[in-house]
């Protein structure tokens, strides 16, 4: 199946060949073997990674920053669910967020409250402080995934600049809401203005990197999915889609709900990298951040959205030396981008590993192909392995 | 070579060309700490929101810390160490908080001022604990900074504690009927104003009424007409200078001629209302550039020779932090110890929990918590509109 849609060409979804294989049959990686890379791959990145922490080769320092890189990955990879591929432009990710954080947060506080453990068994770990915090998040996932449901059912009947701003409206009143709702509700749950604190830090490396690993391969197969060729379908014409039969409304609201979802799940996990969330931290500003994210690195490209993620979070912190003049360079980055790659880093390309390897095995590289094909190829808009 | 350079080409070029001369140009400007030399030096760092919505108050306690340290290091330093301090930028933002703070623990630092806004501090004060990292912190109010673990300070009374330094204050002047206006959803204005309220209900004092407001709001008169209404002695607005200044100016307008309290936030109002409404208005603030006793009047000569502006509140609870740090670390120096041990961190906290400092802002003590125990002073406005101290309250334990 998987064989003969490869050797399909089609317009929407390439195949990543730019052309014919050279002799015969094209040689092709069963799935299995495709999955299995990947995987042995994100598990050496993780034992490396977390081996270099335990031998002092990555500072504290580095590792908070990279810390902020995971949950900042998994917010534009969220957001780029709903901006990229459904081709919508939400402005209230932040919102989502923050009912994530606050949703797991309060889990795990509550929860090792009536356990009886203290902060420090939970940043010593084991399998139930493991089980604890994985369910914190998918709590907080779930928490932000109501609250996409509520917001996108109104929201995606509009299109365009009223989406944007209905939903920027939204995000604001969650943050209203997370002010003023202890004194609604008579008990503390947000504790309003003056911040919820003593947050216990449960993220780490490991489990922030194991949720970005997650994350990507949960969207990646989704997008790759019936559902996802759906979302896709939408985004490039609606009529199109609703006229062959794609049931709009009810995909537009799933791709929305996934984005806040993982937008939760990045949430609960900034939670337990800071130790304190004030609402004021998830105002507008943060939404922007994660869209200029998203645009830099190319709407619709996953590769794209984690990359820029990485840069534009690393970016201010590489260039504390700079002192206060740091903001500006930030800011000339972006000007200087959006001046010369418009359509983003990376466009809608996604990089394939598998589709590497296959070329190599067919030995189809780029500059024997240039030749042959008088340079035809174009861009690529492809979601595969 | 050069003659078929099309006009993008040239305009990426050009582009490339001044990228690269404003980073060159911001690399001159590198460079926050100054002083000391490898080992016989004390490293300290000083942290704050340089950048960003409220950079004018971890840029005033920047300077007041950094004051402190270069006349520290004038002097000789501390035990004939200078004194290194590093200072790191965090915009106001918890998360780049932590990072920074983890920035200046690799960097070897054994005392940190900082932070200085509630939210971020907060963080600072959970990461510190497990570093037991001694921390002052000039400025954040918040009670609970304090409570995470026995290594963070503060140099400034909380937010409760002004509301009842205001009532006291009240019950003394005789006050009986005394109505309020604060800004709802803030946790200062909130805190000041609960904890006021609880006081004066204690001293016997009638609330006649709450009355809040919204961020962003500019015209008060709906609230003040309902509190005019309840005939108060006094109205307690417990807010930043913007706002008191609209309220003291609208309060006059309506012709509400009797006392309006405040507390820290007005610090800075004489901007924002005319001289003749400020009169009769009293705030409490732990420092005072009008104030023209010994170390206060000497820190503001200092402030303005090195700055070249009058310093504010802030930067006087910078240069006390730093003043309480010092001591700290004094006191690790002398019991011999070796910088980067973990008995040299708890020496230096030892050393302030049971030290005394004779600050700008007042005497300085902790007695067994984290909050000092120190005066504050009751300031006033003389006719032409200048700041004035009317009393000064001694601490109580």
């Amino acid at each position: 199946m998987e064989e003969e849609l490869m050797a399909e060409k089609r317009p929407i979804i390439s195949t990543g060949g730019r052309g014919p294989a050279p002799a015969g049959k094209r040689r092709s990686l069963p799935m299995a073997a495709r999955y299995a890379i990947n995987a042995l791959l994100v598990l050496l990145v993780l034992v490396v990674g977390e081996l270099m922490i335990d031998g002092g080769a990555i500072t504290r320092y580095q590792t908070s920053v990279l810390q902020q890189v995971g949950v900042y990955i998994i917010m534009a990879v969220s957001l780029n669910v709903a901006t990229g591929y459904l081709g919508q432009l939400p402005l209230g990710h932040a919102g989502f967020m923050s009912v994530g954080a606050y949703g797991c947060a309060i889990f795990i506080m509550r929860l090792t409250e009536t356990l009886g453990m203290t902060g420090r068994d939970i940043v010593a770990g084991g399998p139930l402080v493991g089980l604890i915090v994985f369910a914190g998040v998918v709590f907080g996932g779930l928490c932000a995934a109501v609250a996409g449901v509520i917001i996108g059912i109104p929201a995606l009947r509009l299109k365009g600049d009223y989406l944007a701003i209905i939903t920027l409206a939204f995000a604001e009143i969650i943050r209203v809401v997370m002010l003023n709702i202890d004194d609604v509700l008579g008990f503390e749950l947000t504790r309003g203005a003056a911040g919820l604190t003593g947050i216990p830090s449960y993220s780490n490396f490991l489990n922030v990197f194991l949720a970005v690993a997650v994350v990507c391969f949960l969207v990646h197969t989704m997008m790759k999915s019936r559902h996802g060729r759906a979302i896709l379908a939408i985004r490039d014409n609606e009529i199109a889609a609703e006229a062959t039969g794609v049931n709009t409304t009810y995909y537009k609201t799933l791709a929305f709900v996934v984005s806040a979802f993982f937008a939760g799940v990045a949430g609960g996990l900034y939670a337990g990298c800071v130790g304190v969330l004030q609402p004021a931290n998830f105002g507008f500003m943060q939404s922007i951040e994660i869209l200029v994210m998203v645009v830099l690195g190319g709407m619709g490209s996953m590769l794209g959205s984690v990359l820029s993620a990485t840069v534009l979070t690393i970016l201010p912190e590489a260039l504390r030396a700079f002192s206060d003049y740091r903001m500006i360079a930030y800011a000339v980055v972006l000007i200087l981008v959006m001046i010369f790659r418009p359509q983003g880093l990376l466009g809608s390309y996604d990089f394939s590993l598998s589709r590497v390897i296959e070329r190599v095995m067919n030995r189809d590289f780029p500059w024997s192909k240039r030749a042959a094909s008088d340079g035809k190829a174009g861009e690529e808009v492809s979601a595969d392995v | 070579m050069f003659k078929n350079v099309s006009r993008r080409q040239f305009v990426q070029a050009s582009a490339v060309a001044m990228a690269g001369l404003s980073l060159a140009a911001c690399g001159g400007n590198e460079g926050g700490s100054e002083g000391g030399d490898g080992a016989s030096s004390i490293k300290v760092g000083i942290l704050g929101p340089h950048t960003g919505d409220v950079a004018n108050y971890g840029i005033a306690c920047r300077n007041g810390a950094q004051l402190y340290f270069d006349q520290l290091n004038e002097d000789g330093g501390i035990n004939g160490k200078q004194v290194e301090y590093l200072v790191e930028d965090e915009q106001g933002d918890p998360t780049q908080a932590v990072t920074a703070y983890n920035l200046l623990v690799e960097q070897g630092v054994v005392g940190i001022v900082g932070d200085v806004t509630t939210g971020p501090t907060t963080a600072v004060a959970q990461q510190s604990v497990n570093d037991n990292m001694p921390c002052v912190t000039p400025s954040a109010t918040a009670a609970e900074i304090v409570t995470y673990g026995n290594n963070t300070f503060r140099a400034c009374v909380t937010d409760p504690e002004q509301g009842r330094i205001m009532a006291a204050f009240a019950n003394e002047q005789g006050y009986k009927n005394i109505g309020t206006l604060y800004l709802k959803g803030d946790d200062y204005n909130e805190g000041v104003n609960n904890a006021f309220v609880e006081e004066a209900k204690a001293l016997g004092i009638t609330i006649t009424t709450e009355q809040s407001y919204s961020a962003g709001d500019v015209d008060f008169n709906s609230q003040l007409t309902t509190i005019i209404a309840t005939n108060p002695d006094a109205i307690l607005a417990p807010n930043y200078y913007e706002d008191d200044g609209l309220i003291v100016t609208q309060a006059r307008q309506q012709g509400y001629t009797g006392v309006i309290l405040g507390v820290d936030g007005w610090s800075g109002v004489a901007d924002y209302a005319s001289a003749e409404d400020l009169q009769n208005c009293y705030y409490c603030c732990a420092f005072s550039s009008a104030n023209d006793e010994g170390l206060a009047a000497q820190f503001t000569a200092d402030y303005e020779a090195a700055y070249g502006e009058t310093p504010t509140n802030f930067c006087a609870l910078g240069y006390d932090a730093a003043m309480v740090l010092a001591a700290g670390i004094a006191a690790a120096e002398e019991a011999g110890l070796e910088a980067g041990s973990d008995e040299y961190l708890q020496a230096v906290i030892d050393g302030i929990a049971a030290g005394s400092v004779e600050g700008v802002t007042g005497t300085i003590a902790y007695e067994g918590t984290g909050d000092p125990v120190k005066s504050s002073l009751i300031l006033t406005f003389t006719e032409d509109g200048a700041e004035e101290v009317f009393e000064t309250i001694d601490a109580t334990a």
